[in-house]
């Protein structure tokens, strides 16, 4: 079969590589109709992310049909349409009982070098890295999914790939990155980042009732899907204007009650301290840049919230932990639990709330993926979501 | 580093309002004697090092040798040598072994003034006095590295290794499992087979790296049910070894706590060094993966598998098979 295979920094390569097999019986073999490219996936491609391996497949949202099921596999049978959530998960251990099941215990094979560096490991990932378990991912003519009686989602008749892919990812992740902000009524609530999972980020905070949600970016095109699309209130090009003050002025002085980072550890600034960020990544002191994290940390309202669902890997440097600790400020992070949100999303994708394809700027062959990758790196033709098909 | 004199005092454990007591305190953990004297010398390492580095031709003076190029440059050796030592010994992991290292570098130290020693007379006097104070160091060196060996314990060889996990399973499942040996070698991974051969008495094999098995007959000495196993490897095994497994409830409703806790002695000769890789350098990291393994065969019904694990050594996050092909997608 082919699939997209990470060959080094900036370097991908669409190979033939056997198809794969049933290795445990809870697995389900999917032939992938749709796949995507993560922003994470660029950290990877970027080379930030370690324990790659030459020949790693990559790609960690997808769905497709099922073509064979493991022995012990009751709840699927071949031809049924599924979606993937892109933590493996075994639905057993205490965090999966805990509905905490990018935590699960068992389902990454490589725990020990997660260990290694952050004390205890999360569950393992498709298409991301060997510390994340080395499962092959789905960007690929067909994946190997382990504990398929526990993290595939049935899609109902009546809707397309488009409409249901990114329960696999993105929307759960803006969707959490929205409900750990505890929204009440009459709260502003600031998104750094308006990629598509900022994107969901702000529907989100629309849905569970924000009073006015602000996107920050700096492309005009995302911040103006952000507005059009996605619901926000207002919106702020930090390359234009002075993100605290305007923060400032949009809550009478108070600062937004919640803070959503959809940006991550390769976020963009332009001051000094971004040089600063990006000398010490040079220089192998630092290893992730953390500019929307302080400036949310700075502009959110004391005793407000903090909600970090981008992406970091190991260490920043310049903490603002003075100003979290004196504002009181409740920090919530986490790799998305997909699998506790994939029902009640479902449901409002059913019901109309929200119709998630809006992101989707771009559909390639699986043959395309390593340019779209630059594509989608460097932002060009207005890219914000690009959808593969084999 | 440490600035301030009060910082450098809470470096050193005093409490930062009591400078003038004269008994540190010692860090947490604590410190034996021994242990203070082994760091004491490792400061002395450093600091000889770094004047033998910095300044050859006065350290050369001061010890009665010619002060000449050869002679500056074993000086500067001398003094990385020190260095390195006297750094080996404060970071505290093998500070035995660093302490030794002292002892052998302090012979050639001796044989180096021995056969570099200036002829005046204030040269000779100047050498006697360095080499006997060489001397003197020698012999705290000797006593401290004995000291410090006898410290670690019993058997210098024998590794101690203490894991624990939890499992979302009751003591009892969990007891009743391992206690059917033949179930053991799913999830360790190095056990090719438990035979048992009576209530007490069973024999294990194990794979060796470069194929073929070692072997050994245990028994059990402690069997208290839902709760602990210890067992004793019998007279002439292979891998002496001892131990016990432990299993207690964990808190809140979380299952059970294994505690695994043994010593082994890896055997000389050549069986020692397959035993030796068979364990791994870090013994304790191979008995964690069997627990980890113990874990998902009880809670997921099987050992759990990535497309790159079921190979040994690195493989790429791809299927590797020998299925057949599904076809093409279009």
């Amino acid at each position: 079969m082919k699939a997209n295979c990470w060959m080094g920094k900036k370097k991908l390569e669409v190979r033939e590589v056997p198809d794969p097999q049933i290795l445990n019986s809870r697995d389900a073999i999917i032939r992938v109709t749709s796949t995507a490219i993560c922003g994470s996936d660029l950290h990877i491609y970027n080379g930030f992310i370690p324990t790659m391996e030459k020949g790693d497949i990559l790609g960690h949202e997808f769905m497709g049909e099922v073509v064979e099921t493991g022995s012990a596999v009751k709840n699927l049978k071949v031809g049924d349409r599924v979606v993937v959530p892109f933590p493996t998960a075994c639905g057993a251990c205490n965090m999966c009982q805990r509905d905490l099941f990018s935590l699960c215990e068992n389902s990454n094979t490589n725990a020990w070098i997660a260990e290694k560096l952050m004390g205890h490991s999360p569950a393992g990932l498709f298409g991301y890295s060997h510390m994340l378990g080395g499962y092959a991912g789905g960007q690929a003519e067909y994946a190997r999914v382990p504990f398929a009686d526990v993290g595939p989602l049935k899609v109902p008749e009546g809707l397309s790939d488009e409409q249901v892919l990114f329960l696999s990812d993105i929307l759960p992740t803006g969707y959490m990155g929205a409900e750990m902000c505890n929204i009440q009524p009459g709260d502003v609530i600031a998104v750094w980042g308006c990629g598509p999972v900022g994107q969901f980020a702000i529907a989100s905070a629309k849905l569970l009732g924000a009073e006015r949600v602000i996107a920050i970016d700096r492309f005009p095109y995302r911040l103006r899907m952000a507005a059009e699309r996605a619901g926000a209130t207002d919106t702020i090009n930090y390359q234009q204007e002075s993100v605290l003050e305007r923060l400032k002025e949009l809550t009478g002085g108070r600062g937004p009650d919640a803070c959503i980072d959809a940006v991550g550890m390769e976020a963009h600034g332009h001051s000094a301290i971004y040089a600063y960020d990006r000398l010490k990544q040079a220089m192998m002191l630092e290893t992730d840049r953390p500019i929307a994290l302080r400036e949310a940390i700075m502009a959110c309202r004391t005793g407000g919230t903090l909600s970090v669902i981008g992406v970091y890997g190991g260490f920043i440097d310049k903490f603002p932990m003075g100003a979290l600790m004196n504002k009181s400020i409740t920090l919530r992070t986490g790799q998305t639990h997909v699998h506790r949100y994939l029902r009640p999303l479902l449901d409002r994708i059913e019901r109309g709330e929200i119709d998630p394809s809006f992101v989707i700027t771009h559909r390639l062959r699986l043959e395309e993926a390593p340019s779209a990758f630059e594509m989608f790196l460097n932002k060009e033709d207005g890219c914000e979501k690009v959808v593969l098909s084999a | 580093m440490v600035t301030t004199a009060i910082e450098r005092d809470m470096w050193m454990g005093r409490r930062w309002d009591d400078r003038t007591s004269s008994v540190a305190e010692s860090p947490p953990g604590g410190r034996s004697a021994v242990e203070r004297v082994a760091r004491g010398l490792g400061w002395f390492s450093i600091g000889l090092g770094v004047a033998e580095a910095t300044m050859p031709s006065r350290m050369a003076r001061m010890i009665g040798i010619e002060d000449n190029d050869a002679h500056r440059r074993i000086l500067l050796t001398t003094g990385l040598r020190e260095i390195a030592t006297g750094v080996a010994i404060l970071a505290g992991t093998r500070t035995a072994g660093a302490v030794w290292a002292r002892v052998g570098g302090d012979m050639l130290d001796l044989a180096f003034l021995r056969q570099a020693r200036g002829s005046s007379e204030r040269e000779r006097g100047r050498a006697a006095a360095a080499t006997a104070a060489v001397l003197g160091v020698t012999a705290l060196d000797a006593i401290t590295g004995q000291q410090l060996s006898r410290e670690r314990g019993p058997g210098v060889r024998g590794i101690k290794v203490n894991e624990t996990i939890t499992i979302a399973k009751p003591p009892a499942q969990v007891y009743e499992f391992w206690r059917d040996f033949r179930n053991l070698p799913r999830f360790m991974d190095h056990l090719e087979s438990v035979e048992v051969i009576d209530d007490t008495r069973s024999r294990w094999r194990a794979r060796a790296p470069a194929g073929g098995s070692v072997a050994w007959d245990a028994e059990i000495v402690d069997d208290r049910p839902h709760e602990r196993i210890s067992w004793r490897s019998v007279e002439d095994a292979d891998v002496q070894n001892a131990g016990s497994v432990s299993f207690r409830p964990a808190p809140g409703g979380r299952g059970t706590e294994i505690h695994v806790d043994f010593r082994y002695d890896p055997p000389a000769g050549k069986l020692g060094a397959a035993v030796a890789t068979l364990f791994g350098e870090e013994p304790g990291h191979s008995v964690k993966s069997d627990l980890r393994r113990l874990k998902q065969v009880l809670e997921t019904g099987d050992v759990v598998r990535s497309d790159a694990s079921i190979h040994s050594g690195m493989h790429s996050a791809q299927p590797s098979g020998n299925a057949k092909s599904r076809g093409a997608t279009r």
